[in-house]
């Protein structure tokens, strides 16, 4: 069979993570620019070895205009052949990584930083008084805002709650999806929950945010940055870290109302994206899902096929996808537990699963890895096939 | 007044809605439909996204629909609703297929349920706003 010409051209060859959660005295510039610098480190590379720079700024960029100009020069990087700043919410992340692969594999560049930075949250207020992180994401607009409909959080709950509705979805599947990805943070010293166990019973009894979700089933907030240098696969063989080789991809954006479909652009990538990398979903080792809520999660894995559609949540709670279960998912810990940088989390590891850099949390089994991304309310898709493998 | 609870947020007259509220004031709630399709449509947008038509006029609907989802907030940033929790904001779906984001009034939050049938009332909120809420049927 002959493979697609994609496939196995490009490959991650360094990760720059900076601390995560609530870190203070830096400003979303400051983390992308250290993020920049912690991958080119971890690559063996120096600044002047790239010559692309993908940027998803977080909210706390405020739209900056030309927000990966102004990192280019906080970087102080010369003679960029590729750049922009690109925003698909949380879907980003994977496809900064196609547009990169896309371009090396074109001969319009060799070596692109993809960065995600952000910094919602502020210090706390002297007297202990309360910064809320969800004033950052509140948003809401003139009409939802005099029904009180405020934010991301009840956007999703609407959807969810269609879910729920139409395929038996319950409360308790949601529980199970913070349970497992609780499990597996608790083996990550990099995770914001590391130290903090979560049982059934503690979500249970945990805090309404929007009904149907508890503050369980909602992403943490974090400040920090994250980066990804891609190169050729030939570059990165001679760098320090294994690559990390990109096989499939796609994006998938639906259009129209998500409470109609119930389902992610995932449906429109795996054909694409799995056909591409010449796998099936028996040959997916480690599954780093988005999750911006434990429901995300759950169409997510319907959508790609690893259960029929309506039964996420039985499968879920059923497939046992926390440490030592059937399906590595979500190893990190995911957004749900570990950190929110939108689509560098998934991406961020599934990197450091297929290098075998999971210590107490790697999945022994690592060749082949899915990552996902998802934006707006089920709105935007992206999905990546990674591999330790080069073919 | 320097201790005044924060008012209520009232939506912005737009021009595109001007006349959605003007007939807000009367008690009639009101739809955009394409002149072309005939699809009707909430809130108001220059084409219908449906089969791109600029042809629209604003119709008085039935005011009768069914709760299409609901969510429950316990969480709001906006004092005057952080001191009303726990409450539902709904989309009803209109009988002419429009949905809309509102919200129930008269039951408590978590009585309200998909496929509840609703009936619109007006929320008389300021002189200018007359803000459709629902109530069950």
């Amino acid at each position: 069979m002959a493979g697609h010409p994609l496939r196995g051209s490009a490959a991650v060859a360094g990760l720059g993570i900076t601390p995560q959660g609530k870190v203070y005295g830096s400003n979303a510039m400051g983390f992308a620019v250290e993020a920049v610098r912690l991958a080119l480190e971890d690559a063996g590379l120096e600044r002047g070895d790239l010559d692309g720079l993908l940027l998803n700024p977080g909210i706390s960029w405020n739209d900056q205009g030309m927000g990966s100009f102004q990192l280019q020069q906080a970087l102080g990087l010369r003679d960029l052949r590729l750049t922009a700043s690109m925003n698909l919410g949380g879907a980003t992340a994977c496809a900064m990584i196609q547009y990169a692969t896309q371009a090396i594999a074109a001969g319009l560049c060799h070596t692109v930083a993809c960065v995600f930075s952000d910094a919602p949250l502020k210090p706390p207020a002297p007297g202990g008084a309360r910064t809320s992180s969800g004033a950052a994401y509140g948003f809401a607009r003139g009409f939802d805002a005099a029904y009180g409909f405020f934010g991301v959080n009840a956007l999703y709950a609407m959807v969810a709650r269609r879910h729920m509705h139409v395929y038996g979805t319950t409360q308790d599947q949601l529980g199970a999806v913070a349970v497992a990805q609780r499990r597996w943070a608790n083996l990550n010293p990099g995770a914001q929950m590391h130290d903090r166990p979560l049982t059934l019973e503690d979500y249970r009894a945990s805090r309404w945010v929007v009904e149907p979700f508890h503050v369980m089933d909602c992403c943490l907030v974090s400040n920090g940055g994250l980066a990804v240098i891609v190169t050729s696969a030939e570059r990165a063989r001679a760098l320090r870290k294994p690559p990390v080789y990109v096989w499939g991809m796609a994006q998938g954006h639906l259009g129209g109302d998500p409470s109609d479909s119930l389902t992610s652009g995932a449906v429109l990538t795996r054909e694409p994206a799995f056909a591409m990398a010449g796998v099936g979903l028996r040959d997916i080792d480690v599954v780093e899902l988005y999750d911006c809520y434990t429901f995300t999660v759950i169409v997510t894995l319907e959508d790609y096929g690893f259960c029929p559609k309506g039964e996420g949540g039985a499968f879920a709670a059923e497939h046992h996808t926390g440490p030592g279960g059937r399906l590595a998912l979500n190893t990190g810990g995911g957004q749900l537990s570990s950190f929110y940088m939108w689509g560098m989390t998934p991406v961020s590891e599934a990197i450091i699963q297929l290098r075998g850099e999971g210590g107490a949390r790697q999945a022994p089994k690592h060749d082949v890895a899915l990552v996902s991304g998802n934006g707006g309310v089920l709105s935007t898709h992206s999905t990546l096939v990674l591999s330790r493998l080069p073919t | 007044m320097s201790d005044a609870v924060p008012a209520r947020p009232v939506p912005a007259v737009t021009p595109e809605m001007a006349p959605f509220w003007e007939a807000a004031r009367r008690h009639e709630l009101t739809a955009q439909q394409c002149l072309d399709c005939r699809a009707f449509r909430f809130p108001a947008r220059e084409v219908c996204s449906r089969c791109l038509s600029r042809r629209a006029e604003w119709r008085r609907v039935s005011g009768r629909g069914r709760i299409f989802s609901v969510a429950v907030m316990h969480q709001a940033n906006h004092p005057w609703f952080a001191a009303r929790v726990p409450y539902p904001v709904v989309v009803v779906e209109l009988e002419e297929g429009a949905r809309m984001i509102s919200t129930v009034a008269g039951v408590e939050a978590q009585a309200v349920g998909i496929g509840m049938p609703v009936t619109v009332d007006f929320d008389d909120v300021t002189p200018d706003i007359s803000l459709p809420v629902f109530r069950p049927a």
